[in-house]
């Protein structure tokens, strides 16, 4: 159906307030009256999502999208550390490869944890991009690392009141602090005593926060697949 | 379940349910577009999630919420700030002076935004406590040795990130209010994270990592065992993550929220 308000008839164009601000809140759903039956009995489509452009992977709509959203950015992060395990730089020490590999079991953790929950719903795997990073060499690997982090630190903070359940939220809660715990490690081995500096933690003593947008724009530059927002809640 | 009707109900009692509901209306929108079963099953679960956003907790049990992380922010902030006081406590000329006084500050902004918070929010923010950080005499030595004054501050800290994960669902009315407290819980994970580090640097052949194995200590003993106990669990949501991963990732990817009431138990000790 389209977004329109066609189903009210003229009839019910009465002064009564609460009658426009039930017509208001049903037409800003793009759902007339006739349209609100239609949900009520739960057994029909509405077409009037937006489609995601040709070649682009939509994330989908709700705690659906928010979580596919997530399963995204640990996809990217599982398989960035998956190949610093791989092909470790040189230099690395040992106490670098135990935890280094720690991190890349949670990140694979996490991805692993998203697609099954996520079952059908679940976005396919994506193909990525690591042309930038060179592997050989311990400043490219770390500073992809801390990128990576700090990016799903800020994603997790910024996601949290777009998820509409409890249980989510707790979940995203549990996953964020273990990001914000290989941020902080991933930022002393760069520089030590960087773990929460002003790059990070504002003044207030507030980490970093993004929105969908935002974050998408710099994962894009280390995928190939295409992502696309545009049905993710925006409050 | 007719929708239609159960709005209509509630506009009954409630005339603004339109303009309360109208910020959720990608969540409406979303039961039109899930077709068949799963969506029959589903509906329930959004909506009671889009009712809870709309109408939520109240301020009351926001401000509730923002004393109770006040009291730990207070805890946390005058242990970090008598602790880089004390005399011969961190060592001098190395890193850890800096990294105190950073955490120390974090702490005492923390303190400085949750009353600021708390009283945009019309609450009154809680006075702070008196403190007693040997935790009436378990910690004695607190601030004049140095590993004790790391194992308490990684104690404050793991706890601090549990306690604000617990209490997350109780913000999810309020964005503003939720989306700080998230930004606080992830700053104090940071923490956790570097005084893990500190202490595994400190070499007492106790392996410390910057996350939580377990519901391991990190060698500091059955006297703070409460912190980390439920940290062990390796199904998230019904999902068995040891399908994935081994034991030991597997509680180390997911930190573990505590209730109000189990942290309040732990630091009851130190508060006099």
């Amino acid at each position: 159906m389209k977004r329109n308000s066609s189903g009210i008839s003229s009839a019910e164009q009465t002064p009564d307030a609460s009658v426009i601000h039930r017509r208001k809140f049903l037409a800003s759903l793009g759902l007339g009256v006739t349209a609100a039956a239609v949900l009520a009995s739960c057994d029909k489509d509405d077409d009037n999502d937006n489609q995601a452009p040709a070649g682009f992977i939509d994330l989908g709509r709700g705690d659906v999208g928010i979580l596919n959203y997530a399963f995204a950015l640990e996809q990217l992060e599982a398989a960035f550390y998956t190949r610093v395990i791989a092909s470790q730089y040189s230099g690395i020490t040992p106490a670098e490869v135990a935890l280094l590999t720690d991190i890349r079991d949670h990140e694979v953790a996490h991805r692993e944890f998203f697609k099954t929950a996520l079952g059908s719903n679940a976005i396919p795997g994506l193909e990525v991009n690591f042309a930038a990073i060179d592997f050989s060499s311990r400043t490219s690997v770390l500073n992809t690392a801390k990128a990576f982090e700090d990016l799903g630190v800020s994603a997790y903070n910024g996601a949290g009141k777009l998820i509409q359940s409890a249980d989510y939220l707790l979940l995203a809660g549990k996953i964020v602090s273990v990001e914000a715990r290989h941020a902080a490690y991933i930022r002393d081995l760069l520089s030590n005593g960087t773990f929460a500096d002003n790059t990070a933690v504002d003044m207030n003593g507030l980490d970093l926060v993004k929105a969908p947008p935002a974050v998408l724009d710099v994962a894009k530059s280390f995928l190939v697949s295409k992502l696309w927002a545009g049905n993710l809640p925006t409050s | 379940m007719n929708i239609h009707k159960l709005i209509t109900d509630i506009e009954k009692v409630d005339p603004e349910v339109y303009e309360r509901l109208d910020s959720r209306r990608s969540a409406v929108s979303q039961f039109a577009k899930i077709g068949g079963k799963l969506a029959l099953a589903a509906v329930p679960l959004a909506l009671g999630g889009m009712f809870k956003k709309a109408y939520g907790q109240g301020n009351s049990t926001i401000v509730g919420v923002l004393n109770f992380a006040l009291t730990l922010e207070y805890l946390e902030a005058e242990f970090y700030t008598r602790g880089a006081a004390a005399p011969a406590l961190v060592p001098v000329g190395t890193p850890a002076v800096g990294a105190i006084n950073t955490i120390r500050d974090h702490e005492n902004q923390h303190v400085n935004f949750l009353k600021t918070a708390i009283s945009s929010l019309g609450g009154t923010a809680v006075a702070k406590p008196t403190f007693d950080f040997t935790a009436r005499g378990t910690f004695p030595t607190v601030f004049t040795n140095y590993d004790v004054f790391l194992a308490v501050a990684q104690t404050f800290e793991d706890t601090g990130v549990r306690a604000y994960k617990g209490q997350a669902g109780a913000l999810i009315s309020n964005n503003d209010v939720l989306t700080a407290a998230l930004q606080i819980h992830s700053v104090e994970a940071r923490h956790a994270s570097h005084i893990r580090q500190m202490r595994q640097a400190r070499n007492t052949g106790i392996s410390i990592k910057p996350w939580i194995t377990g519901k391991d200590t990190g060698g500091i003993g059955s006297n703070v065992q409460a912190s980390y106990d439920g940290e062990e669990i390796t199904t998230q949501a019904g999902v068995n993550i040891l399908s994935f991963v081994s034991a030991s990732a597997a509680s180390e990817s997911f930190d573990e929220p505590l209730s109000r009431s189990a942290v309040e138990t732990i630091v009851a000790p130190f508060i006099v």
